[in-house]
């Protein structure tokens, strides 16, 4: 009954083009929604089971030695207390997205300010978290190590190098050409669930109800660190509070309650305070990128490099992708790229919101303001004049790539036709000025599976431990079988977050929705072909509608049909060569109206606009929310955003909501976002893409050329934070 | 120490620490778990709840202060099957996307709105001796205690302003 | 969170006398249990005080107001009095935390609130405030968000709140309640201790004395405005404020009192500075000279240095708002 779908050749077919139910695309609500505006959805740490006790995690306070806990025994004795545990196989650090493997193990020895090294479990939360707090945490043999990534040792990511043609030469014989570097610094996640879990065992077998991302990789990354068969795990995630990449691999807290409720022998709970969220889930490395564009005097670029400094903690083999869309964004024969990562001893750096282009395409795109602006030419005209023809280094052709026409339809919905001269315009104490950016995004296909049942009753059942992390998956999926069956949404089931379902991609990378999304989709071409065998006609002779059956001049009811049978698929898709074959990404470009008032320096994003193209957009309403999540990750980005780390240890010194600035409400205006009509039958047999991402890629920059626009000044160090800004007025 | 709260119009009696914050009571010792945990600090908002009709964040206030004291949850505002005309709002109006901050944002829109109908100034009205409106930098403003990651604001703002214009 | 008794005052003579045994009081509870949950503060005693009658604001005989210690700050910030004669404090109260914290703050609490200095709040790094001698990990650490007036070499801490900057503009006084039934009034400048070499003692009040209410003067003539600068635009804290009451009287300046925020270790105001403006047209050469004495003492170390050039920008573009008709 397993249905293979292997993504070899371009899905020319448009098979949902076909289909007559109307709901692929529709702006449905999204079918959980009245659980959520309610309360009644339940989150990781919100199940109710009996017996539990409470964990609470305890931090390393400095970043080396070895760890000793000099009080133990009086904490243990501490009211309610069950147990002080300091195990080798808690983590030292979350596991990468995708890892399939435990991360670094081992309580022994600190790596850095905020590593959890213990775990103190008690009767009630109070008791456990006064004890937490009481256990002295004492470090041997620990002196200061690097934390500071202009001085640390660094590593040059060889396998990242690319010298293509004679960057210098280029520069040398340019009309215009800049050279500039930017910093940005580390940035968090921060969901606003903290991560939690539950743990209970059945004799040998483990329940885990968990805050995650990606479960078949999660249970495999959890079985490892414990040692145990990944049959014995089973992780229950149905309701997922924002992860944003802090939540693809299996974080501390997991462990630590597999671990507690072993040794006690009851369920345990342990949910991660909101500034162990700060020091030990992950951050965005910061990075330190220089870029250098020359181009002939129409703006015709023929020369780009890009040269990123990022970190991670030793050990560590993630490097910030910085260069990705680097590669493929705009022209330029001469090209010239490197990437280092410094070892140092901050919290572990992976993937956040969009790992790589946030912040690459972010400097990339002001790089490319900076040199409009050197040679006069419109930002907007100046990357119109250098789309490149095929990918600029492989040459390979594009994927449906509607970026010229984000560019154009976006300038003209948002009216930068008007934008003002540099300082030229005043309303009040404001300063007002536009900016615009560049979105790109890569986009993959990942291994994924779901089970579809067409019941007899004329329902279905769509089953996949995928996840919907306020993504959109219990919508989507909804509507891609819906559409394939002939069923209206509320008939449709979609029973997510559970690894006893079928393992799919997870949410991450953007791929979440086309993966999973194809595979229910593969497996409801297997039912309709089921369907037409019945009937005896051919699968495209079908149409389904409404629960009724039309073919060859005939409707019958799906029930009868079916006569009592159920029928059951489960649709297994691949990435293939698809893959390799075409560059495959997404686009759009970001406009923003900013006010910088002239004395404070205070920055206000009055108006942004996002253009978008995505391939086939499966629930313009839920698409549309993700690309103004993403665009407000770049609000952040632009004005606030900053983990701020001590320069002396490394410790995370704003590791609250309070000082860690998120954007609130009042800092981000009424977005407005267009979804550009696309199909790309490279991408996905969906014609769709990735889009979870897209609205950050970038959108920094929008504002920070604003900045520039409005008042003159170049802030090269991310955030535009109004100390930077008036030092430049 | 013993409590007695009136919660969602039930009266509730509960032997407590009295370290036990009024979000842990409501959570761990009540199974109201539509109140959420954010950051237990007062930073996020996650856990607003109206005591005697005015929203508080939940984490920062002891269970025994509350004491004969009224508590509204979001449980009491409407169960899924009776949504309140805010939170049908939230949803047609996509107001949420993880879901977490959601409880949060309709406790506190829901007293937000009586705030404004009490005639209460904002940061960003113009006249302290006026009446305030209910527009987008109003709403912004107001609703500016409660965050949001995934960045809901302008849909939330919207249904805000949905479910006002119809109550209206 | 430390185990702790917690006892409900049924008076003011019973939170005097329990405060004075080492209970800590606690009205709205907003930072103190902020605190407590991190154990920077630990008390084996909590005092509430909630159900006294301290939370009336009412007339004074000479026209002033006299606002209970309990008035929380959302219904000060709403009264329709204070909004029409005090606007300033109006102004200072919305622009502070958010709507819930408001409903829940005190009048009595925010005076009294502690730093939001991050090494403060982490006791893992040595702070004299928390820890008396144990150091100042802020001075070489990450102090953006730290003071650059009326610090000391033990502590750079600033007070966070925007309702006592307005207060100090005001001119407003505390009135205390000591253990045994004494009564105090302390102007603002009175109540705060500069940190010195005892960053721990923030305020003159003795143990168990007891803030009941804050005596507002009768309104004064003249324009008022409360002009906060923060990272974000709203629910965040100040990195530089100004409460500003200007009058302007034959094109010269009579009444300039002015308190900043986000400077000091308490609400700060410099009469030199008002002296500077007293007397003479607007200009903004004045301002200039009003900014340098302002900022003649101080100092930034580093993350901090802004504050000085912010500090000065936005003086000059408050004083300019409140004087502009008169500039025309």
């Amino acid at each position: 009954m397993t249905e293979h779908f292997k993504m070899d050749a371009p899905a020319t077919d448009r098979r949902l083009d076909d289909m007559a139910q109307g709901l692929v695309g529709a702006p449905l609500d999204r079918p959980e929604g009245p659980l959520k505006v309610s309360g009644t959805a339940t989150y990781a740490n919100e199940w109710q089971v009996d017996g539990m006790v409470h964990g609470v995690m305890v931090r390393a306070p400095t970043n080396s030695g070895r760890i000793v806990l000099s009080n133990r025994d009086e904490v243990a004795n501490l009211p309610g207390v069950l147990s002080v545990i300091q195990d080798e196989r808690l983590l030292r650090n979350p596991a990468q997205g995708t890892a399939n493997q435990a991360p670094v193990q081992g309580a022994q020895h600190a790596a850095y300010v905020g590593q959890l090294i213990a775990v103190v479990v008690a009767e009630s939360f109070e008791q456990a978290r006064h004890a937490a707090q009481s256990l002295q945490v004492v470090l041997e043999n620990g002196e200061l190590m690097p934390v500071d990534p202009v001085t640390a040792a660094v590593e040059a990511q060889e396998d990242q190098a690319l010298d293509q043609g004679d960057l210098e030469g280029a520069i040398t014989g340019a009309a215009h050409s800049v050279d500039v570097t930017y910093t940005t610094p580390s940035h968090s996640s921060s969901p606003m669930e903290p991560h939690a879990s539950i743990a209970s065992w059945d004799g040998d077998d483990l329940t885990l109800r968990g805050s995650y991302q990606m479960l078949k990789y999660n249970r495999n990354e959890l079985a490892d660190a414990l040692g145990v068969h990944p049959d014995r795990v089973r992780i229950i995630s149905p309701y997922v509070g924002g992860g944003f990449g802090s939540k693809l691999g299996l974080a501390p807290e997991a462990v630590a309650a597999a671990i507690a409720a072993k040794e006690l022998g009851r369920p345990v709970s342990v949910a991660l305070q909101r500034q162990q969220v700060y020091e030990a889930t992950m951050r965005r490395s910061e990075t330190s990128q220089r870029v250098r564009l020359a181009a002939d005097a129409e703006g015709r670029l023929n020369g780009l490099g890009h040269d990123a400094r990022v970190s991670n903690l030793p050990g560590e083999t993630f490097a910030e992708p910085v260069l990705q869309a680097s590669h493929f964004l705009y022209a330029g024969e001469n090209r010239q790229m490197s990437m280092e990562l410094a070892r140092l001893h901050r919290l572990c750096a992976g993937s956040v919101r969009a790992p790589g282009e946030a912040v690459g395409v972010t400097v990339l795109e002001n790089a490319m303001d900076e040199l409009a602006h050197e040679a006069g030419i419109d930002p907007v005209e100046l990357r119109l004049r250098n789309i490149p023809e095929k990918d600029p280094e492989s040459g390979k052709e594009f994927s449906s790539r509607r970026f010229r026409d984000a560019l154009e339809s976006g300038a003209r919905a948002f009216g930068w036709s008007k934008r003002p001269g540099v300082m030229e315009r005043r309303e009040g104490e404001w300063l007002i000025g536009y900016g615009m950016a560049s979105a790109a995004r890569i986009n993959v296909l990942m291994d994924s599976q779901a089970r579809v049942a067409l019941q007899p009753d004329g329902r279905a059942r769509v089953e996949t431990d995928m996840t919907d992390i306020g993504t959109g998956t219990y919508a989507i999926l909804g509507q891609i079988a819906g559409e394939m069956l002939g069923l209206p949404r509320d008939r449709i089931d979609v029973v997510l977050g559970d690894t006893d379902l079928p393992p799919a991609a997870g949410s991450g990378g953007s791929w979440g929705a086309t993966s999973s999304g194809t595979s229910v989709y593969v497996a409801c071409q297997a039912i309709r072909r089921q369907l037409a065998e019945r009937l005896e006609v051919e699968e495209q002779d079908l149409l389904l509608k409404d629960g009724r059956v039309t073919y060859a001049n005939q409707t019958k009811a799906l029930g009868d049909v079916l006569q009592g049978d159920e029928i059951v698929k489960l649709g297994y898709v691949q990435p293939g060569d698809t893959s390799e074959a075409v560059r495959q990404a997404t686009f759009g470009a970001y406009f923003a109206e900013v006010a910088v008032h002239a004395a404070s320096g205070e920055t206000r994003v009055r108006r942004m606009h996002g253009s978008f193209a995505a391939g086939r957009i499966l629930n313009a309403k839920t698409a549309r929310s993700q690309c103004i999540g993403g665009m407000t990750f770049g609000i952040g980005m632009a004005l606030t955003e900053e983990l701020a780390f001590d320069p002396r240890d490394g410790h995370v010194a704003n590791h609250n909501l309070a000082e860690y600035h998120i954007p609130v409400n009042a800092d981000v205006p009424q977005l407005t976002v267009e979804l550009l009509e696309e199909r790309d039958d490279w991408a996905s047999p969906l014609q769709a893409k990735g889009i979870g991402e897209l609205g950050i890629c970038g959108a920094a920059a929008a504002i920070t050329n604003g900045i520039f626009n409005a008042t003159g000044v170049r802030v090269r160090d991310y955030p535009a934070t109004l100390d930077k800004v008036i030092t430049g007025m | 120490m013993q409590t007695n709260l009136m919660i969602n119009g039930t009266q509730q009696q509960l032997e407590l620490d009295p370290r036990t914050t009024l979000l842990d009571a409501l959570r761990h010792h009540l199974g109201l778990t539509g109140t959420k945990k954010g950051c237990d600090h007062g930073q996020c908002g996650a856990c607003t709840v109206m005591v005697n009709g005015r929203r508080i964040n939940s984490c920062l206030t002891l269970a025994c202060m509350h004491d004969e004291d009224e508590v509204t949850t979001i449980e009491g505002i409407g169960q899924p099957d009776n949504l309140s005309a805010l939170q049908k709002a939230f949803v047609s109006e996509d107001g949420f996307q993880c879901g977490y901050c959601t409880p949060g944002q309709i406790c506190s829109a829901t007293a937000m709105l009586e705030e404004v109908k009490n005639g209460w100034p904002s940061h960003v009205t113009d006249d302290l001796d006026g009446q305030a409106d209910l527009s987008t930098e109003e709403i912004s403003e107001r609703m500016s205690g409660n965050l949001c990651r995934c960045s809901a604001y302008p849909n939330i703002v919207e249904a805000i302003r949905k479910a006002a214009g119809e109550g209206a | 969170m430390r185990p702790f008794e917690y006892i409900r005052a049924q008076n003011p003579n019973d939170a005097t006398q329990s405060a004075a045994d080492g209970a800590i009081i606690i009205a709205g509870g907003t930072n103190l249990l902020d605190l407590m949950k991190l154990e920077v503060m630990a008390p084996d005693a909590l005092i509430d005080i909630n159900h006294l009658e301290l939370n009336q604001i009412e007339e004074t005989e000479n026209g002033g107001l006299r606002i209970g210690a309990l008035v929380t700050n959302s219904e000060l910030a709403n009264d329709i009095r204070v909004r029409r004669n005090w606007p300033v404090l109006s102004r200072a109260l919305l622009a502070g935390a958010s709507g819930q914290l408001r409903n829940k703050a005190t009048t009595g609490g925010n005076l009294l609130q502690r730093t939001r200095c991050l090494y403060f709040y982490d006791r893992a790094m040595a702070c004299n405030k928390r820890e008396p001698g144990s150091g100042c990990a802020a001075r070489e650490g990450f102090n953006r968000i730290l003071a650059v007036l009326g610090t000391s070499e033990h502590c750079i801490a600033t007070h966070p709140s925007d309702m006592a900057v307005a207060m100090r503009a005001l001119g407003a006084e505390v009135e205390t309640l000591k253990e045994g039934g004494t009564t105090r009034r302390l102007d603002l400048d009175e109540l705060y201790l500069l940190p010195g070499d005892r960053p721990d003692r923030e305020t003159v009040l003795e143990p168990g004395e007891l803030i009941t209410a804050v005596v507002l003067p009768a309104p004064v003539e003249g324009r008022q405005t409360y002009r906060k600068v923060r990272d974000r635009a709203s629910y965040a804290f100040a990195l530089v404020s100004v409460a500003g009451i200007l009058k302007i009287e034959d094109g010269r300046i009579t009444r300039a009192d002015l308190a900043f925020g986000g400077l000091a270790p308490k609400p700060w105001r410099d009469t030199q500075v008002e002296a500077i403006l007293v007397g003479n047209r607007p200009t903004e050469e004045l301002f200039e000279q009003a900014a340098d004495q302002l900022l003649a003492e101080a100092q930034g170390l580093g993350d901090n240095d802004f504050k000085l050039p912010l500090a000065r920008r936005t003086l000059v573009s408050v004083l300019t708002e409140l004087t502009q008709e008169a500039r025309i």
